[in-house]
């Protein structure tokens, strides 16, 4: 008891970690996903099945074997960078496929009418692109992305596993030192991480109604 | 290739530049390809050494043993979690709020939480020393909570996709609420749910790997012998990957199946954690 209070900064330092990881690897991983999305819908066909090939094969390996290539595997290659890098690049890699198919998913649920619709009142490609096209798709990829995202917050714990001293390697530490206390802990873990995924979840309720319709 | 949303039919001209773009995507893909196989080549990877184990009888039996323990934990896991989910899911649709209400808290708990943190508690509180239950139960206990929590939004998500006039109709007839429940919603929603059941095994197939976490027995747990004996991190990597992969894929295709058989193209509409019931939002993917 005494050590959790006294020790706190330890707890916002492993949370601030976390934290860090999280927005690190969203970024990245919105970035590559956008762009493998891009690839996935385009029209050149290669890319199109190398993606999806690609895609196919990352969603399927544990996120805890994409940790094994990047923290394990790729050293022996020659390939190494500090703790935190690989740990963003491994969620990155992973998260990214999951956002190539939400983005994949956000296009196709605009209907072809919509399309041909624009174009056969005048619009060009790029104004029935800017008008209507992409504001639907946009607004249906908010509810997966938001999953992926949420996700992506709890998955950092993997990192724990890999050296790198966030919050759920903290709260084993702690734990360890203070074997009876360890229900608080536990507790005092878990919240934190509730409260992140709530702020996270409140955040893409709010981008969903401000962008809703009025007719829906 | 028909029409698409994000360009038009393309003309002669655009169908020349398409070409030119795929053959220039084929051979950056192919060099990267190269790249990588050069690469391993530079660094001794592919020397047969590295690839013996996994033709020596010995290590492929290990290996297949530690697939069949990760199939067992997550085929357990997955049976609790549809007994635990569907406990909490009816919970969740009942009348009285003091059901209701914990039956909530407990899901949106353990939705926000992650796997691998419920993990390390249980092997830390329950899980170590003489009367402990050991790392083995304390991934299928801790699969079962956060699979049982997603499961429980699923079954309430297809019991809601009855069209309501089934309730209706089946109170009208004089059944009782368990009757109404038992004899005319759950059998049609499992009808609707069981795509989403089985995908959600690939998921909890896919976390029995963090086990390798606290010592548990699995796949990745074999892997890992396997590499710190022979220093073949790549190679182990890629097969332990690839069998994980394989039977994903088969687990997705039977889902697909039973999808098309069964179900159509009716999706259910799970809502993400700390989203209002009712809302939209897609299946959780993790």
């Amino acid at each position: 008891m005494e050590d959790l209070v006294s020790q706190f900064d330890l707890v916002l330092k492993a949370f601030w970690l976390t934290l860090q990881l999280f927005l690190l690897s969203a970024l990245f991983s919105l970035l590559l996903g956008l762009v493998l999305g891009a690839m996935r819908v385009g029209p050149v066909s290669v890319l199109r099945v190398a993606t999806a090939t690609y895609v196919t094969l990352i969603r399927n390996t544990p996120l805890l074997m994409v940790f094994i290539f990047v923290f394990v595997a790729m050293p022996r290659l020659g390939v190494n960078f500090d703790f935190l890098t690989k740990g963003t690049l491994a969620l990155s890699l992973y998260t990214s496929t999951f956002v190539a198919e939400a983005v994949r998913s956000g296009i196709n649920s605009v209907p072809l009418g919509q399309a041909e619709a624009a174009r056969a009142i005048g619009l060009t490609f790029v104004g029935s692109m800017r008008e209507v096209i992409l504001p639907q798709a946009v607004r249906a990829t908010v509810p997966p992305l938001a999953s992926v995202l949420i996700a992506l917050l709890k998955n950092t714990s993997v990192a724990a596993a890999f050296g790198l001293l966030e919050a759920t390697a903290r709260m084993r530490y702690f734990t360890n030192n203070n074997a009876d206390d360890r229900m608080l802990i536990f507790i005092t873990f878990a919240l934190g991480y509730v409260i992140l995924v709530e702020l996270v979840s409140l955040g893409a309720n709010m981008l969903e109604r401000r962008w809703r319709v009025a007719a829906r | 290739m028909s029409a698409s949303l994000l360009f038009d039919s393309p003309g002669p001209k655009t169908r020349r530049r398409h070409l030119l773009y795929t053959v220039l995507a084929a051979f950056a893909l192919a060099g990267l390809l190269a790249l990588v196989v050069l690469r391993l080549d530079a660094r001794g990877q592919l020397a047969y050494r590295l690839w013996e184990p996994f033709i020596t009888p010995a290590y492929v039996q290990a290996l297949l043993k530690g697939l069949s323990q990760t199939l067992q934990m997550a085929a357990l896991s997955v049976l609790f979690s549809v007994v635990f989910g569907l406990v909490l899911g009816t919970a969740k649709l009942s009348e009285r709020t003091w059901i209701r209400w914990p039956a909530w808290l407990v899901v949106e708990f353990f939705r926000a939480v992650p796997v691998l943190l419920l993990m390390v508690f249980f092997f830390l509180a329950y899980g170590v020393g003489a009367d402990g239950i050991g790392p083995y139960w304390c991934v299928v206990a801790a699969l079962t909570l956060y699979n049982g929590s997603v499961l429980a939004e699923v079954f309430r998500a297809g019991i809601n996709a009855v069209p309501a006039g089934q309730g209706e109709a089946a109170y009208a007839l004089g059944m009782r609420k368990t009757q109404v429940m038992n004899i005319v919603l759950l059998p049609q929603a499992v009808k609707i749910m069981i795509p989403s059941i089985i995908s959600q095994c690939v998921v909890a197939l896919k976390d029995t790997s963090l086990g390798f976490y606290i010592l548990a027995p699995g796949l990745t747990a074999v892997g890992k012998s396997i590499y710190t004996e022979f220093q073949n991190q790549v190679q182990t990597a890629i097969v332990v990957a690839a069998l994980y992969v394989a039977v994903n894929l088969v687990l997705t295709a039977i889902a697909t199946w039973v999808q098309k058989r069964y179900v159509g193209e009716r999706r259910l509409d799970v809502p993400m954690v700390g989203q209002d019931a009712g809302g939209g939002g897609g299946p959780t993917i993790t």
